[in-house]
């Protein structure tokens, strides 16, 4: 039963992990809380179901059903990053330099923008999932492990220790953490900011359109609202690991997806969206940065 | 290439190809189709890029000359709108009341004393639940909730503020989302005492020596009589030592502490006062509609609260008061639109942060930051 709970924490846990990515990541460059990056997951999941649902008309889903998803995933994380592309471009870039709070409504209106957008194009009601996963899966020290479980599970590591590599070793990543420590000097040295936080954004949104499409896959229906709710859990997940910091936003995920899953398990479930922000509430007030989070002494 | 990212055609291009998967192909030629027509109209007019061109720049009428008549006329026209208006427009009225009192008190927090405050509806639902709960329950009247709701909300804002404020910038902020996401949550579950997600039905308006005043006519007084105090008193306020501290604070909080400002203590009282406006615009919305429910009181409203303070000029009362007006009226006016009046407002809001990224009459301060 624990052990059960457990697997199912780490599964939530996960993909919070993946969405987490995308707002720590922005947040550690322009200190910019992005609300609307709770829709770009959802646009995620939306794009897959669509994208899943022309795939199973022309059949390919019944007959190769692994090729299908995967290209179902590329396809959503390419216009998931075209969008998170455009919406930097249209409401952030103009707002570089204006007072702290613009950016934060500017993302609110996208958000609204987003979600009415979604809600008219494709309805206001439920959409299934096209692919039906069944629960076969193997057995772990007594624990049923859906294969849909095992496969998200190990794409968010995946995905979390290239992002690591991606920003240990390559050029871009460097210029990644230069401009996250110092925007203006990063900008000095000769690094193209600009192409810096654009390239935050588009990963970011990939990030988010792949545990969008994996989502839909795990619970099989999607709504319209449904980034609200995991944006502020994502984004609670990255305050809870220290925001701006890449690991603690994984760390920050699987804490949040654990305490939920054993808190409805053992305690209630109507209060299931309550314990994340209790153990916040708690962590935050032991260490003030979150978990991984760095203290820095403020300057005079 | 930058040439070419910039001309309508490509930018209209890049929307239909977004639009595409959301719908089929004749909706996204269609959408290319207006989107390239405007934009070139654009070009045509402006000749400089089409996204820095859609409004020019919105320039206020210099009001300073006029400031004496203004402030005359407006009263004088608010006071004879019962006399002419269909109740509909005075129920619009009366939202931009209650909402105005929000904005207010949210002003004090954020604009004023610079703490990003995100749960800030929580103190609404305290003020509503509160009245909802002692007029259903216990049969109390509307004079004596009025101060209780707004003197329990001030107390609960307090009470969260003393272990949050430990916390700087955005941790505060999303504490206090998490605060706001409990009180939805608890409204939600605890059936016994807020009958859960049914809420709470026949709550009386308040009535003055037996006349009722639940018709919109004499109700719109009230609030507007409230919503003239509450500006009176914050300006007051905001002008005294304790507003010159909260300001300080938000400028400097080292150096506010370094000149002897007690920061907790000033903080503590900023969230106090600003949910206690919260609290009372709380009891208002619950004796406008006769029934309150745990879906009156999401994040969303926290948003949209924060929307208004920062469209209408960070650390301005007259700004938030601007802000309720457009963001209320706003989708009444866009209700021709029907459908598409949430989305209309969604791009409205990401224009005007462009065009006015201090909001719309500017904010108290050039350095407004949190």
């Amino acid at each position: 039963m624990l052990l059960q709970q457990l697997i199912n924490g780490l599964t939530v846990g996960a993909v919070y992990a993946v969405i987490a990515l995308g707002y720590t990541m922005v947040y550690g460059i322009l200190e910019l809380i992005n609300f609307a990056h709770g829709e770009i997951y959802m646009l995620g999941a939306y794009l897959g179901i669509i994208f899943l649902g022309i795939f199973t008309s022309m059949g390919l889903t019944a007959s190769h059903p692994v090729p299908a998803l995967f290209l179902t995933i590329v396809l959503s994380t390419l216009f998931c990053s075209a969008y998170g592309y455009t919406m930097e471009k249209a409401a952030y870039k103009p707002l570089r330099h204006a007072p702290r709070l613009s950016p934060l409504i500017s993302a609110i209106g996208i958000s609204i923008f987003l979600q009415n957008f979604v809600m008219l194009t494709q309805g206001a009601t439920d959409r299934v999932f096209p692919y039906r996963f069944g629960a076969s899966g193997f057995h772990f020290l007594d624990v049923n492990v859906t294969w849909l479980q095992a496969s998200i599970i190990l794409v968010s590591a995946a995905l979390m220790f290239s992002l690591h590599l991606f920003i240990m070793k390559t050029r871009l990543g460097k210029a990644m953490r230069a401009s996250a420590q110092d925007l203006t000097m990063a900008s000095l040295v000769g690094i193209n900011v600009d192409n810096v936080i654009s390239a935050t954004f588009v990963i970011g949104a990939g990030l988010a359109a792949v545990a969008g499409v994996m989502v839909a896959a795990y619970y099989g229906v999607v709504n319209y609202f449904v980034g609200y709710i995991a944006g502020v859990k994502a984004f609670t997940a990255a305050v809870l690991g220290g925001i701006g910091s890449v690991p603690g936003a994984m760390l920050g995920g699987i804490i949040l997806g654990l305490v939920e899953s054993l808190g409805s398990a053992y305690i209630s479930s109507e209060y299931k969206d309550v314990y994340a922000f209790i153990i916040l509430i708690i962590i935050l007030l032991v260490r003030p940065s979150g978990i991984l989070g760095k203290h820095t002494e403020e300057k005079v | 290439m930058r040439r070419f990212a910039n001309s309508p055609l490509f930018i209209a291009l890049w929307a239909a190809l977004l639009f595409l998967p959301f719908r089929d192909l004749r909706s996204a030629g269609i959408l290319f189709a207006l989107l390239f027509a405007f934009l070139s109209l654009m070009f045509v007019i402006k000749k400089v890029k089409p996204l820095s061109c859609l409004p020019v720049r919105l320039r206020l009428p210099d009001m300073a000359g006029h400031r004496n008549i203004l402030l005359l006329c407006v009263p004088i026209l608010f006071f004879t709108f019962p006399f002419f208006m269909q109740n509909y427009y005075l129920d619009v009225l009366i939202m931009f009341g209650i909402y105005a009192l929000l904005a207010m008190g949210l002003n004090i927090i954020v604009g004023t004393t610079g703490l990003l405050h995100l749960g800030f509806v929580a103190f609404y639902a305290i003020g509503a639940y509160t009245y909802a709960i002692l007029n259903t329950r216990f049969g109390l009247g509307f004079w004596i909730c009025l101060p209780v709701s707004a003197m329990l909300s001030a107390v609960a804002g307090a009470l969260l503020a003393a272990p949050a404020l430990r916390l700087k910038g955005d941790y505060l902020a999303i504490v206090t989302l998490g605060f706001g996401e409990i009180m939805h949550i608890t409204l939600n579950n605890m059936s016994r005492l807020t009958n859960g997600p049914n809420g709470i039905i026949g709550i009386e308006p308040p009535s003055v020596f037996g006349v009722s005043l639940g018709r919109p006519d004499r109700y719109y007084y009230l609030v507007w009589a409230a919503v003239l105090l509450a500006c009176f008193v914050i300006r007051r306020v905001t002008g005294s030592r304790i507003g010159l501290a909260w300001l300080a604070i938000r400028d400097d909080e080292i150096a506010a502490s370094t000149m002897g400002i007690n920061a907790m203590k000033y903080k503590l009282l900023a969230c106090a006062s600003g949910s206690f406006w919260a609290g009372l615009a709380g009891i208002f919305f619950a004796a406008k509609m006769r029934f309150v429910s745990p879906e009156s009181f999401t994040f969303m409203e926290s948003a949209l609260v924060l929307c208004m303070i920062i469209l209408g000029g960070l650390g301005n009362t007259y700004g938030a008061i601007m802000g309720a007006f457009i963001l209320v009226l706003l989708p009444e006016v866009l209700r021709e639109f029907q459908i598409y009046r949430m989305l209309v407002l969604g791009v409205g809001i990401v224009l005007i942060m462009i065009y006015r990224p201090y909001g719309i009459l500017g904010g108290g301060s050039e350095s407004a930051r949190t």
